[in-house]
């Protein structure tokens, strides 16, 4: 049967194998999420609240390129570059998703090197990670204004076929883009903890006053791979359909 | 059987570490799972590239898709360490999601077909 689980944190618990290990971890009338810091259980929540606004989005794209009557502009040709004479398809947007996953990568190493209290690497690769998700905004505000200026897309209407494609391009890359956004100035705000030694001495944040150990790289990492995650799906969805 | 291994792998770790709650796992892992990431956005790049039309390419696009998704959920954000209590509460949710996309994909063939009936293009 399922026994009474000590939920003292910070300590490992005994884990019975299955279905009975999630029995007892719920049962348990204390914490569901043991071994686990309490603001990462919050942001896997907060994540999974978030995964469905995006999925919401991309099904509502669904539903209108479904529906409609006009033809759906062809993302291979509307995103094609023109380099050294060339006109490369999609080729912006591959790059876009190079970046996203190396800053992915660097961000892996970060907590990593967090957890073994390495600050100065720790510091470093944030700030790679940071620098990565600078470049792929830009390169989106690079590819936002060729799309209004030169080739003419609105949210209302676009010269190239069906009316909804603007809509839908410029709500879902522009909420993922505020997401990245977003992520690039807490990515600094976890650095500059990292660096000044906030972590090692639990010093309080300015903003919340929770006390926090090398786990919040940890949170703002899973936070980062989120925006990742969401890139290969609207990368598969949006621009490879 | 893998995630049976997984566990007990992040269970060792935490006794080795009195902190209990860090995920540690060698670079190596991050950085091969970093170099598929990569092979797989390369490959889904080329389904483009080389114009896969139809079923294929639909078919090539989700599976690299969901390689990917799978991959980063799973290492770089430890799913595959975590317990299961965690696991299930976050991924079993997200199975909803397949009822919305069904709902939709009606609805849109609803609005297609009268839109087609009304202005009499398309379908007619």
């Amino acid at each position: 049967m399922t026994q009474a689980i000590r939920t003292k944190p910070g300590e490992p618990l005994p884990l019975a194998e299955g279905l009975d290990g999630i029995v007892g971890d719920w049962s348990s009338d204390q914490r569901a999420f043991k071994n686990v810091p309490w603001g990462k259980a919050m942001m896997w929540i907060f994540l999974l609240s978030d995964t469905f606004i995006f999925s919401s989005f991309l099904i509502s794209y669904m539903t209108v390129r479904m529906s409609t009557t006009e033809p759906w502009p062809n993302p291979s040709e509307v995103f094609a570059l023109t380099l050294f004479g060339h006109k490369i398809p999609l080729i912006l947007i591959a790059i876009m998703t190079f970046i996203l996953i190396s800053s992915s990568g660097t961000m892996a190493m970060a907590v990593k090197f967090g957890y073994e209290k390495n600050k100065k690497i720790t510091f470093i690769l944030l700030l790679i990670t940071a620098a990565l998700g600078a470049t792929f905004v830009g390169m989106q505000a690079f590819e936002w204004t060729k799309l209004i200026v030169e080739e003419g897309v609105r949210p209302w209407g676009n010269p190239m076929g069906a009316a909804q494609f603007g809509s839908a391009f410029f709500m879902i890359t522009g909420f993922h883009g505020t997401h990245v956004s977003i992520g690039v100035i807490f990515l600094i705000i976890v650095a500059i903890k990292v660096i000044r030694g906030d972590l090692d001495h639990q010093r309080p944040g300015f903003l919340t006053g929770r006390k926090g150990g090398y786990e919040i790289v940890e949170i703002m990492g899973l936070y980062w791979h989120f925006v990742d995650l969401v890139w290969v799906f609207i990368f598969a969805f949006f621009y490879l359909w | 059987m893998a995630h049976a291994e997984g566990q007990q792998h992040a269970h060792a770790q935490g006794q080795q570490h009195a902190h209990a709650q860090g995920q540690q796992h060698p670079i190596g892992i991050y950085l091969k799972i970093w170099g598929l990431l990569f092979i797989l956005s390369a490959l889904s790049y080329s389904v483009d590239y080389f114009h896969f039309h139809g079923y294929l390419r639909w078919f090539l696009i989700i599976v690299f898709m969901l390689l990917k998704a799978g991959l980063i959920v799973a290492v770089f954000m430890h799913m595959m360490w975590e317990r299961l209590a965690l696991m299930y509460a976050i991924v079993v949710p997200l199975l909803l999601l397949m009822t919305l996309v069904g709902i939709g994909a009606l609805e849109a063939d609803y609005t297609f077909f009268t839109r087609s009936v009304f202005f009499l293009k398309g379908l007619f």
